[in-house]
């Protein structure tokens, strides 16, 4: 009997011990810590392109205007843009034991495109642009219960063009390696209404003034000041600056991604999107049959259904296969298909090359033709309702591929606080002879 | 609009990997939690996916932008 009371205390005081280790653990996990940073990731990458097909002079090389008065407008796309963002993440702690992330990113590229130089007929506008955007987000992560909640907010500014962006995002784990992901984002943008300054009698209401293709306001420029001026039709009160008009974009997002085995993963991701508003670019020209000049004009309301599967398999040591396909529909009357595959091959465990191909397919939207393709009747005025020469919205194929590394050696790259190394190279053809190089670094700092 | 058919593979696409599914410890996702196997595009992968949805007239499904933020569709 005392022998049987010694083994119960002998269990009892072992029991004890074992769960005051398990208490002891997750209050060490879950204790309170500031927000710290834990990595800064820096991308800087050059982009280089050519091509004959420019929206900006209606989709070529064009003339503009008939006889003694024609303008050639050249088609090229040339254009290089230089790329970098930066981006901080800190990591904290809560009482409660959730895990804080914040994302804070600063992102500035400058192009300088040949085409935007025809923004006016003369060949004057200036052909550089810079665009800055900064960044915010915050995740809040329940490591016990496998859940999160984030949300973000999102600046882009560039001479032409402002957004704005909302987006808030939940996160759930199930205990069999799947994780369901929703998200709803809003970009309230606005589109600077600068048109093309050509001499069409179409616009011009009188000396230093044009009329918007869509009378929604007059541009008068004052001629020694030289100063902008937009007015609402029939007010003689002027605001300074060019007009805006409102483009809206608004996305749900849903992706449920599974482990199925040690070495295989798959993702399925849906986005449902809806754009409303101005949706042309002011400076896109189109070039109909009678070579009358007009600017884009496209519906104010597009629906996108895109939806996308991931499968990433770890082969062996050494290879793994990433490989991603994507359906897109919308109501413009564009489908598409993307294919990708990318074979990243461990040399070491810290050093890896990665041969990428991406295939991609897509049909024409209904508003698409070619220069001098868009047709006006008897008396001069479009046939079609909605009309663009941008050859986004054309019918073509495309082949990009190209070549990456990435150095990750534990503990770092040595005497530095450089903790990865990646380089991307890639090559991109599309069947409308637009051609294009990118090459990327990425830095992760630790 | 997707069509049915679409709609049906993706869900049978689903149904077979989750139904063949085999439960990995934390300990054992030293594999699935390689930098590149991250069910996502990377970093360095931005501009391109930028300059694709200039250039291309469709976007999204791939944990990037779906349209508006920028001067392209």
């Amino acid at each position: 009997m005392k022998k049987l009371s010694l083994t119960l205390i002998g269990l009892y005081v072992l029991f004890l011990h074992g769960f005051s280790q398990v208490s002891q653990k997750y209050e060490d996990i879950f204790q309170s810590k500031p927000l710290k940073l834990e990595e800064i990731n820096l991308v800087t990458s050059y982009y280089s392109q050519n091509g004959s097909h420019s929206a900006v002079t209606g989709g070529g090389t064009s003339l503009l205007g008939l006889g003694a008065n024609a303008v050639t407008l050249p088609g090229s796309e040339k254009l290089n843009d230089f790329s970098n963002m930066l981006e901080l993440k800190l990591v904290g702690y809560g009482e409660t034991g959730n895990r804080h992330t914040i994302l804070a990113g600063l992102g500035i590229d400058h192009h300088t495109a040949a085409s935007q130089k025809y923004i006016t007929a003369s060949g004057a506008s200036s052909p550089d642009g810079t665009r800055v955007y900064p960044s915010l987000n915050w995740t809040m992560e329940n490591l016990n219960k496998g859940t999160e909640v984030g949300i973000g907010t999102y600046y882009s500014h560039e001479y032409n063009y402002n957004s704005f962006a909302l987006d808030g995002h939940v996160g759930f784990k199930n205990k069999t390696g799947g994780e369901f992901g929703a998200k709803v984002s809003a970009y309230l943008d606005q589109v600077v209404l600068i048109y093309p300054k050509d001499d069409s009698t179409l616009y011009k209401t009188g000396t230093n003034s044009l009329v918007t293709p869509y009378d929604q306001f007059v541009i008068k420029t004052n001629a020694s000041s030289g100063a902008v001026y937009s007015y609402l039709p029939g007010s003689t009160s002027g605001s300074t600056g060019y007009p805006t008009a409102s483009r809206n974009t608004f996305t749900a997002s849903l992706s449920y991604s599974q482990v199925i085995n040690k070495s295989l993963q798959m993702a399925i991701l849906f986005d449902a999107v809806k754009q409303e508003g101005y949706l042309s670019l002011p400076f896109h020209r189109v070039i109909f049959n009678n070579h009358l000049e007009r600017y884009e004009k496209l519906p104010n309301s597009r629906t996108k259904l895109p939806i996308g599967f991931r499968l990433n398999y770890f082969i062996g040591d050494d290879v793994i296969i990433r490989s991603y396909y994507r359906y897109y529909t919308d109501d413009w009357g564009l489908t598409s298909h993307t294919a990708s595959i990318e074979i990243p091959y461990k040399i070491t465990p810290f050093f890896s090359v990665s041969p990428f191909y991406r295939y991609y397919t897509q049909t024409a939207t209904k508003y698409f033709a070619p220069l001098y393709q868009h047709k006006v009747d008897a008396a001069a005025n479009p046939v079609e309702s909605y009309y663009t020469s941008n050859y986004a919205s054309s019918a073509f194929n495309s082949n990009y591929y190209g070549l990456g590394m990435r150095s990750a050696p534990p503990g770092g790259f040595k005497n530095t606080y450089l903790a990865s190394l990646e380089v991307r190279y890639g090559h991109y053809v599309q069947t409308t002879d637009l051609n294009s190089n990118v090459i990327s670094l990425h830095f992760t700092f630790k | 609009m997707i069509s049915k058919k679409f709609t049906l593979f993706s869900l049978l696409l689903v149904f077979l990997f989750a139904s063949s599914c085999e439960t990995v410890k934390e300990y054992q996702k030293n594999r699935l939690n390689d930098a590149e196997m991250a069910l996502s595009s990377r970093k360095v992968e931005k501009n391109e996916m930028n300059f694709q949805s200039y250039k291309e007239g469709a976007a999204g499904a791939n944990g990037g932008k779906t349209g508006g933020g920028c001067g392209c569709n």
